[in-house]
């Protein structure tokens, strides 16, 4: 497939035939400004929505939401349940649209698909060792493959953050090309793990490293360390995103999870998202939220506004 | 409100499509808590008088041209007795208050500043067209952080200026501009009273309001009658208090122009003087900067307040080789820009401050099209009543051209490229002016090396358009003499023996 043919299709390409070169990344590898960055990030927190515009962007961020459920102790009835949720968060009210995806570890992956089906909710997993990714690259091909056999959708990667601090890119590199190909049709999600990273620098080189290894959207955190998701640092993978859709043409999705809790941070987020990539990506095809307790904020911030008053929190499911 | 980023077309969340509008309804500051006057008097010897002139002029709100008030017009015996008002607090009163009593006045404007900060960015923005996210951010806790600052000088003279006697000068007429009428009324007054002496302020004729907010601010402090005066009026109440021969210095913050006609009318005298001018300042960006930022810094530099701004960073000088990138990512951050109702909390850019500035501003945006420099500006519907412009570029600019030379003191921006940093050097440093400069690179040694060469007062490095009451500002060549703020600030207002 030529690159002008990948370009015209936009996001929608072959696994494998969108494999550049790490120096293709690296040649857009630039500093990062970390005071201007969280300056600007706070001006579109500061962003005033009300009414009409309030509720279309909770709405639509319900409708972004990987609702996830991580957890040793998860089981068949937990992620059932969790599903009923996700297709139909607030029972009593049908304006509110299903969220994006349910989030699972593989092995709960065959449940969700079963629960799901039919509802155009995704099936999303966690894969490749993950939160550490500290395993053999072909265990994590194996569970690549697997975990999409076994129904899912989407598959949500760790990168290996040792191999990336040491200086070994070329290791993430092929790593996030082999496992992207054995997610076959599957959409792969690559998680940086920003908390781990250390700077804005490190953050933009990581996430142009994978955007060129072939990630379909890439991702904060994975929820598991002491820093998940910032407004700062979901602005820098956005740039980041903006240089490499003009250098390619390609849209690639973003996914800021962890730590985004309520509706009004989740607004914000989308503020950053709009002012910073624009309409194209306002949907739940080029923008995800990995959270679990933030849909409930969401729905009480809706019922507030159809009702004027805000409701207890008894009245809302806890899945 | 509209932005470039609309389309016509609007989609419920869910539906599949690759283009969505979300339109930001309205979130309008309120006003019902903000109690205007129908009209001013002079603010003298602690009391609002009648003018003796007898005459009173309107002041509009230049978002809607609606008469918001109207103030009272200072002829030359106001300004007398302005004048003799403060002669006597200072003579009498002020000079003789222990320098930590001096401090708990001051403190106590701060306190109250902050107590009516809404008020005061309300109509801040009322009356001089910026939008309320500034003058609720910037302008008001700036306001407030600069009668901090001196208050705490206050009695610390000593220390300011180690093994000198410190004695205050008497009476300043201090006059400023209409771009930050509040924060420049701080930026005056604070010192000066911190450091001893007696004032009389002129604040612009199309922004008197929260001046006059002010003094009613310094009547609730029982600030000793006398000791601020404020009067209100258009260049010959200014014209008239630098000519009086009882006042001991003059500080101005406005256009060189005026500028020079104030030095030649003290020059001769034993008054001292201070001038802050215009500007047309440099931003420079390397070709290692960090870019998505540098567009940021550029916005920020240009578009802030209008462009209403002396120290804005007018010429933008691009390295050669990220000038594609660099036009590009301005091109689409312009687009994002919200202009409109100054008082919703998500406007970006606000209304031209009166007609004549707009009038300013678009002959000079004429003359740079005239020129052949090939202007950028996004689409958005500027309202119909009030002045507007929308946020503008010229690339193609030649360093020959008027857009290049003159002070707009508008959203305007002038793009220029250089290859080396000699060449950016020279022609930043190419021009009457001097007050500020900018510049991007992720060398540290480069920013060194280009802020001890670049001739302006205040260089900013990786940022812009950043105050703060500790740093002293003020311009070299025709952009004015003396410093305000900082341990500098003080100096304009002391004598040492």
């Amino acid at each position: 497939m030529t690159e002008a043919a990948i370009a015209q299709t936009g996001r929608s390409f072959p696994p494998g035939a969108f494999r550049r070169s790490l120096n293709d990344a690296l040649e857009l590898v630039h500093g990062v400004d970390a005071v201007a960055v969280e300056e600007r990030a706070a001006s579109l927190a500061k962003r005033s929505l009300k009414k009409g515009s309030k509720v279309w962007g909770l709405n639509l961020a319900i409708s972004m939401i990987d609702l996830t459920t991580l957890e040793g102790k998860d089981t068949r009835g937990k992620v059932t349940a969790l599903c009923q949720k996700a297709m139909r968060p607030d029972p009593s009210d049908r304006d509110v649209p299903h969220v994006g995806a349910v989030c699972v570890y593989p092995s709960m992956v065959p449940y969700v698909k079963k629960a799901l089906a039919g509802s155009g909710v995704k099936v999303a997993s966690v894969a490749t060792g993950f939160p550490s990714g500290q395993t053999f690259t072909e265990i994590k091909v194996k569970e690549t493959r697997d975990t999409v056999a076994a129904g899912a959708d989407e598959i949500d990667m760790v990168i290996d953050r040792g191999a990336f601090l040491s200086g070994n890119l070329q290791k993430v590199f092929d790593e996030i090309a082999e496992v992207k190909e054995a997610c076959g049709p599957a959409h792969l999600k690559v998680i940086l793990e920003t908390g781990e990273l250390a700077n804005y620098d490190q953050v933009r080189k990581a996430s142009l490293m994978a955007m060129y290894a072939g990630a379909d959207f890439i991702k904060t955190s994975t929820g598991k360390v002491a820093v998940n998701a910032t407004l700062p640092v979901t602005l820098v993978m956005l740039e980041a995103i903006r240089d490499f859709h003009h250098a390619t043409g390609k849209m690639i999705g973003m996914k800021p999870a962890g730590g985004i809790s309520n509706a009004k941070l989740a607004l914000a987020y989308l503020v950053v998202l709009y002012e910073t990539l624009g309409a194209e990506w306002m949907t739940p095809d080029m923008f995800r939220i990995g959270a679990s307790s933030l849909l409930n904020d969401i729905l009480m911030q809706l019922r507030k506004e159809k009702t004027g008053a805000y409701q207890s929190g008894d009245y809302f499911t806890m899945d | 409100m509209t932005t470039a980023l609309e389309t016509k077309e609007r989609l419920q969340p869910g539906t599949a499509s690759s283009a969505i509008l979300w339109e930001y309804a309205p979130s309008i500051e309120a006003v019902d808590h903000v109690k205007i006057a129908p009209r001013y008097n002079l603010f003298i010897g602690g009391k609002f008088v009648e003018p003796h002139s007898k005459k009173w002029f309107a002041t509009i709100n230049p978002a809607t041209e609606e008469t918001l008030s109207e103030v009272a017009e200072a002829d030359a015996q106001d300004v007398d007795r302005a004048v003799r008002e403060a002669r006597r607090a200072y003579e009498k009163v002020w000079r003789k208050v222990a320098p930590s009593e001096r401090a708990k006045y001051i403190y106590r404007i701060a306190r109250l500043i902050q107590e009516k900060s809404r008020a005061l960015a309300v109509v801040e923005t009322m009356n001089g067209g910026k939008s309320i996210k500034e003058s609720r951010d910037i302008d008001i806790p700036l306001a407030a952080a600069h009668f901090f600052y001196y208050a705490g000088w206050a009695d610390k003279l000593e220390y300011a200026f180690p093994n000198r006697n410190v004695s205050p000068l008497g009476v300043a007429g201090q006059i400023i501009p209409w771009n930050f009428p509040m924060l420049m009324a701080a930026w005056k007054i604070a010192p000066a009273l911190a450091a001893g002496n007696t004032v009389i302020l002129k604040p612009a004729e199309t922004t008197p309001l929260t001046a006059l907010m002010l003094a009613e601010i310094i009547q609730e402090a029982e600030l000793p009658p006398g000791v601020v005066n404020i009067i209100t009026g258009a260049g010959a109440t200014g014209a008239a208090l630098v000519a009086h021969p009882d006042v001991d210095k003059i500080a101005f913050t406005g256009s060189t122009e005026v500028g020079k006609r104030i030095q030649r009318s003290v020059a001769g005298t034993k008054k001292k003087l201070t001038l802050e001018l215009g500007g047309k300042a440099p931003n420079i960006v390397f070709e290692d900067a960090p870019l998505d930022q540098a567009v940021e810094g550029i916005i920020n530099g240009i578009y802030f307040n209008q462009g209403h701004v002396c120290c804005a960073g007018s010429r933008l000088f691009v390295q050669e080789s990220v000038i594609e990138p660099v036009i590009r990512k301005l091109r689409e951050r312009v687009s994002t820009l919200r202009v409109g109702n100054p008082l919703d909390k998500n406007t970006d850019i606000g209304a031209i401050n009166s007609r004549a500035q707009l009038e300013k501003i678009q002959e000079l945006v004429d003359s740079g099209l005239e020129e052949g420099a090939e202007m950028f500006q996004p689409v958005c519907n500027l309202p119909t009543r009030g002045f507007w412009f929308a946020p503008t570029f010229f690339t193609g600019v030649s360093q020959s051209s008027r857009i290049a030379q003159e002070e707009i003191f508008g959203p305007v921006l002038s793009v220029l490229t250089f290859r080396t940093a000699e060449e950016a050097l020279e022609k930043a440093n190419n021009t009457p002016y001097g007050l500020s400069a900018g510049v991007w690179t992720e060398k540290g040694s480069r920013i060194l090396k280009m802020a001890q060469k670049l001739r302006a007062g205040v260089v900013w490095a990786n940022t812009y358009n950043k105050f703060d009451p500790t740093s002293p500002f003020g311009g070299y060549k025709e952009s004015g003499f003396g410093r305000e703020g900082g341990m500098h600030g003080l100096g304009a207002y002391v004598t040492l023996s």
